[in-house]
């Protein structure tokens, strides 16, 4: 069993940082040039310099095009209107048309910025081009934005991701671990021995308790091992007061599986109430869609998530080199559900029924 | 005084398990509740080692409260439950080791209660527990509960699935622990093993029956009983069955149980009756009531 707990996470670790991008890559992209121009071929050429896209096939026709899309061949569309370069030239502006398959809404929204990026930039060369030095008063001062992306400098996803399938890990296996556990001793049967014994609820649940907390432990020691050497995961941030949040979090969950045991009769109703929390703790926790993009009862919701609050620190401290200050206002909240979570796994545990 | 138990019901939802239930279990008895399974017996033990609440009746274990005093009763009662419910993946010394410990106690300090049990699993004692035969486990599950010197043993249908050499030793240890001055409370559905008991108390449908030595209750019972054996023991129960004197038929070993209804039964008016059915080999004798017997009677 004890191998089965250390290395299914492992390998989940491995596969899911590498698997659950948020970058868009190999872009299915299409175009209907109807200008056939030096202007138009150079915008296309651009599209075809990006890594991003794949530029596949120019279409005769609109109508072509769309039934490609409707097969699946084709993700963008931009379509290149008659007169491009000479709308361009003379009334110094242009119209193009895209087409972004959007059933992934997430996916096409950063299609949309990608297709912008390049335009934008064809934009600027051009105006160069096409007016010369004798328009320069004309010309509009522009303004550039230069993103600088702390914390995170590369936008690398990787280093965003590995902290929160971390978190998942260590919370998926201890709770399940300790949901299963009571109830299991309840199917065997030896609950009923133990009950009869002059053992301390509370000496019981301390006694359960701890060997998924190291267990628990020993997860997130790996766990970090393996995001320093395989992923090189900036850890700026105190490892000491990484552990010492998370031993208390542990104690959050370990509770809660707990509780879950002493209310279920069978480890198939454990495993199911267990299932049920966790999806909801980790679609919640911000960990793969933002929080603050979510609907104001949700937003509150979130707020009893114990996992939400691991996600933050797990990234505060490893990213941001938070300091304890910094954590505070989590490390209280995760402590006082610990305090509640065992509270409750002690108080419904009964010897007597 | 041992155990008392005094107007206990039980009931789970619309199933009564125990029907106003009383009797009293003198200390160092070995006393044997005796029925069929799903007559109340676990409900009843479970009550008394503090496992479940009655919902009538009061009881006291060790002169101990069941409800104000539990926690006494814990340190004071061992349980073996029906079910083997030790850790089948530790060892058998580990299991021994764990239930000392929780009881605050060590294989040493009482392991001359359990010397006589232990030795004869001692050539396992690294063996798990789960990987046992039914026997040893039973030893096992005995040794784990006398490990902290108690009371009162709560021993729940110890021998059901155990071989009859094994069941047979277990009686044994048991009449050794009751010399040791511990109150024994055993459960068992085979009438058989209740000859062995002290006291029994018949128990049926959560009501007693009866309470009383095994000889007094043979001696309770009403009439005379015939062994009867011929070449068809099926048509033989079938003929006895239709017979108009007929008290009471059933198949015992190789013999049918028959008991006539008239006073003056004279065995050749049966022998006569049955080779009219076309049955022959016919054996007709009298024999001793069991507590098989008495109990069939009583559950009439």
């Amino acid at each position: 069993m004890l191998p089965i707990i250390f290395v299914l996470p492992i390998v989940q670790l491995v596969i899911l940082s590498n698997a659950a991008t948020f970058e868009v890559k190999n872009i299915k992209f299409g175009y209907i040039d109807n200008d056939h121009t030096s202007t138009s071929r150079a915008l296309i050429e651009k599209f075809n310099a990006s890594t991003y896209f794949n530029v596949l096939t120019d279409f005769s026709s609109e109508r072509l095009a769309s039934s490609e899309m409707l097969k699946g061949h084709v993700d963008v569309i931009l379509e290149i209107p008659q007169y491009f370069e000479r709308d361009f030239q003379k009334e110094k502006h242009s119209n193009l048309g895209v087409t972004i398959n959007a059933i992934d809404g997430a996916a096409a929204g950063v299609e949309n910025v990608y297709v912008t990026q390049i335009i934008q930039r064809f934009n600027q060369n051009i105006k160069i081009d096409v007016f010369q030095v004798s328009d320069k008063q004309i010309q509009p001062i522009s303004i550039e934005t230069i993103p600088l992306f702390w914390y995170n400098k590369t936008l690398n996803y990787k280093t965003f991701m590995v902290p929160g399938i971390l978190v998942l890990l260590v919370t998926m296996i201890t709770l399940f671990l300790s949901g299963m556990n009571i109830v299991r001793e309840k199917e065997i049967g030896t609950l009923e021995q133990i009950n009869v014994t002059p053992i301390k609820k509370s000496q019981f649940i301390i006694g359960k308790l701890f060997p998924f907390w190291v267990i628990g432990m020993g997860l997130l020691t790996v766990g970090l091992t393996l995001a320093k050497l395989i992923f090189n995961v900036p850890m700026i941030g105190s490892l000491p007061l990484l552990y010492l949040y998370t031993s208390i979090y542990i104690l959050v969950i370990l509770g809660i599986g707990l509780f879950i045991s002493n209310f279920t009769d069978t480890q198939q109703q454990a495993m199911f109430i267990a299932w049920f929390f966790t999806v909801i703790f980790i679609l919640m926790s911000g960990l793969f869609t933002p929080i603050e993009s979510m609907p104001k009862w949700a937003q509150t919701i979130t707020e009893f998530n114990p996992i939400k609050y691991f996600v933050e620190v797990m990234r505060m401290v490893m990213l941001k080199g938070a300091n304890l200050s910094d954590i505070t206002p989590m490390l209280i909240k995760t402590t006082l559900y610990a305090f509640i979570m065992n509270g409750l796994a002690v108080r419904s545990y009964k010897k007597t029924n | 005084m041992g155990i008392s138990v005094s107007h206990i019901s039980k009931s789970y939802k619309a199933v009564k398990a125990l029907k106003d239930i009383s009797f009293e279990v003198k200390a160092g008895e070995l006393f044997g509740l005796i029925g069929p399974d799903g007559a109340g017996k676990t409900t009843l033990f479970r009550i008394l080692t503090t496992l479940l609440i009655a919902n009538e009746g009061t009881a006291t274990v060790a002169n101990f409260d069941v409800i104000s005093d539990y926690k006494n009763i814990r340190k004071s009662v061992g349980y073996m439950p029906g079910k083997f419910s030790l850790y089948q993946d530790l060892t058998v010394e580990e299991n021994l080791d764990f239930f000392a410990t929780i009881f605050g106690t060590t294989i040493e300090e009482n392991y001359d209660l359990i010397k006589d049990i232990y030795v004869q699993i001692a050539p396992f004692k690294d063996r798990r527990a789960g990987k046992l035969s039914g026997g040893m486990k039973q030893k096992l599950a005995l040794c784990c509960a006398l490990i902290h010197k108690p009371k009162v043993l709560f021993l729940d249908e110890p021998t059901t699935g155990v071989d009859p050499v094994s069941r047979k030793e277990f009686w044994d240890m048991l009449k050794r622990l009751q010399q040791k001055g511990i109150t024994i409370l055993v459960s068992t559905p085979y009438m058989d093993e209740a000859a062995l008991c002290d006291r029994i108390a018949l128990i049926q449908d959560g009501k007693i029956l009866e309470i009383d030595t095994p000889q007094a209750i043979v001696k309770h019972y009403p009439k005379q009983i015939y062994n009867v054996r011929a070449n068809n023991t099926y048509q033989l129960i079938k003929a006895l069955n239709t017979y108009k004197h007929n008290h009471s038929t059933y198949p015992f070993g190789e013999f049918v149980h028959y008991t006539d209804s008239r006073l003056n039964f004279n065995p050749d008016d049966l022998v006569r009756y049955l080779e009219s059915k076309k049955l022959s080999n016919i054996e007709i004798e009298k024999t001793n009531p069991t507590i098989e017997d008495t109990f069939m009677e009583l559950a009439k």
